[in-house]
């Protein structure tokens, strides 16, 4: 019976739920956030995250690191992929509001015109990657890029070993160290993000740009450098949810972000957009259903449960699980 | 140093494709309590907006302390000394008192919680009211409330020039009352003071200089006592006497 099997598995569908929500609720910080400061769902936020995930793998074979690295050099090896994958979702968040957004929100276009754009901005960016092969060689460059653009519409592995060693038994699951770090790790960067904009000056200049645009103009708030910050920020935590994610699935391609967009926004929406404890609310909620659904359904319905599921949440909580929105979240 | 602090100059300000405010030519000289009144829709907000640097300028120049402030952007109009308490107040719903007064302090260079003790200490001496409620949040605070709120906010940055839209915008007699005698104490410190009014009579109670705006248009001016005398102007905003 499946509901026996949900009941026997119920520690590594919930484990496995919570990996996978906190990758989620990473991704949706990026979409909230932006939501928060300019009511804009940035649906290039996804493609913020896939060059995040190429950034992880290409990062690890600069430093040389393949199947027989372990240890400490592991380690060090996944934690210098983490830091260029944020700084490449950074940039590449910040380069989609130079190049797509604000030339349009300068000029006053309304709101739809930019979710346009940014609907066009991931299809641009998506492809970009795909592409790179035949880029490359239009270029000439593609000897000398070799394995960085070969074969660039298929799947690219992580180069290193994924073997993960239990480190303690909960009813008879065995959690790993990877369960551990990806937990851990998200946990940590949500906090800093949440302390960044409730404690510090220019999280402060954040939160007024979200709750009132023109009062926080009159209090000298430069609103430019705050909608920058906010997507730098973004793009920062989708980096690393990246790397954690390749450390749990192991693959990407040129659209991986599609999904994992989707479902990160779906994260922001259940916890309530605009609310940056409601983006982890959200994802953990999310990844925890899926996993227990698809236990109780099917794999293949796993995707129907994360939809019906927000639906169903909606109509009673049509704000979403923690309703307020960045603009009135309480200090 | 001039003895005048802002210059509005021929000023004209779209909004949209109307023309907001048209030719409008004003002073406030240092040290001074000067009001623009007039009715709804006459343009007062527009003016305070487009000084603080919010709105456009089609025509005309602002000069403020001899400084032309075409070229000058919003957060550097705050840092030389152009604060606004704005319309509707313009709180931030979500932040405590204390997190909002900060607020105004947004582009001091030395924003230390020393360097602000002192501010904090004169809108607080101002306003008890708000120290009563400093961990408050101030979306629940009430109207009256708000508006002090705005008014301390504005002072945290140490303007020299204080615009005021509307203060008395939604408020009791008896709270308007409070609010313009801490306007005029603010301005006994030093500020000063710029007045946007729809209540007429008690903004020119308080000004040394006045004007009147109609349609985008100034159309009369003179000493608050002079306004106020003025028959037409007792007819159409005055309700007859005062």
């Amino acid at each position: 019976m499946a509901f026996q099997y949900v009941l026997d598995q119920f520690v590594s569908l919930f484990v496995g739920g919570l990996v996978f929500g906190s990758v989620y609720a990473l991704i949706a910080l990026g979409y909230t956030m932006v939501y928060g400061v300019l009511q804009l769902i940035n649906f290039a936020h996804s493609e913020v995250f896939m060059f995040g995930t190429f950034a992880t793998v290409w990062a690890l074979w600069l430093v040389g690191a393949d199947a027989t690295t372990a240890g400490v050099a592991l380690v060090a090896s996944l934690a210098v992929a983490m830091l260029i994958a944020m700084i490449t979702s950074g940039g590449v968040a910040l380069l989609l509001e130079r190049v797509a957004y604000r030339p349009l929100l300068n000029r006053g276009a309304p709101r739809l015109i930019a979710l346009i754009s940014a609907i066009g901005a991931s299809f641009v960016l998506s492809e970009l990657m795909g592409l790179r092969g035949a880029l490359a060689s239009a270029l000439g460059v593609d000897d000398v890029l070799g394995r960085y653009v070969a074969r660039s519409r298929e799947n690219l592995g992580l180069p290193t070993d994924r073997t993960f060693t239990v480190q303690f038994e909960v009813l008879g699951y065995g959690v790993t160290n990877k369960d551990i770090i990806i937990v851990l790790a998200a946990l940590l960067m949500m906090i800093a993000a949440d302390q960044f904009i409730r404690r510090t000056r220019l999280g402060r200049g954040i939160r007024a740009v979200a709750q009132d645009p023109e009062s926080a103009s009159l209090m000298g708030v430069n609103s430019t450098r705050v909608i920058q910050l906010t997507f730098l920020i973004g793009g920062l935590l989708a980096g690393a949810a990246a790397t954690l994610y390749m450390l749990q699935v192991g693959l990407t391609r040129y659209n991986a972000g599609f999904l994992l967009g989707v479902k990160a926004f779906t994260a922001a929406v259940l916890g309530g957009i605009g609310n940056l404890r409601g983006a982890l609310v959200g994802g953990l909620v999310l990844g925890v259903a899926e996993s227990l659904g698809s236990g109780l359904f099917g794999s293949e319905w796993r995707h129907v449960v994360a939809f019906v599921l927000l639906v169903v949440i909606l109509l009673f909580r049509p704000t979403g699980l923690l309703g307020e929105s960045l603009g009135k979240a309480r200090a | 140093m001039s003895d005048v602090l802002l210059e509005i100059r021929d000023l004209s300000v779209n909004y949209g494709h109307i023309e907001a405010i048209r030719d409008i030519t004003f002073e406030v000289p240092q040290g001074s309590i000067v009001t623009l009144i007039g009715a709804n829709g006459a343009g007062k907000s527009t003016t305070l907006k487009t000084i603080s640097g919010l709105r456009k300028v089609r025509a005309g120049s602002i000069v403020y302390d001899g400084q032309d402030l075409a070229k000058v952007s919003p957060d550097k109009r705050v840092q030389i000394g152009i604060s606004q308490a704005p319309e509707g107040r313009g709180i931030f719903p979500g932040m405590t008192v204390r997190e909002n007064l900060e607020m105004g302090a947004y582009v001091r260079r030395d924003r230390s919680a020393s360097a602000l003790a002192p501010d904090f200490e004169r809108v607080l001496t101002l306003f008890p009211r708000l120290d009563e409620r400093i961990k408050q949040v101030a979306g629940t605070l009430s109207g009256g409330e708000q508006q002090m709120l705005a008014i301390g906010r504005a002072l945290m940055a140490r303007p020299r020039l204080l615009l005021l839209d509307e203060p008395s915008m939604g408020l009791a007699p008896m709270l308007i009352k409070q609010i313009f005698t801490i306007i005029e104490e603010i301005n006994e410190q030093g500020t000063t003071v710029l007045l946007v009014e729809q209540n007429a009579a008690q903004a020119l109670k308080l000004a040394h200089y006045a004007y009147l705006l109609e349609t985008g248009e100034i159309v009369r001016s003179g000493t608050g006592a002079e306004l106020a005398n003025d028959p037409s102007v007792r007819a159409a905003y005055l309700g007859g006497d005062i």
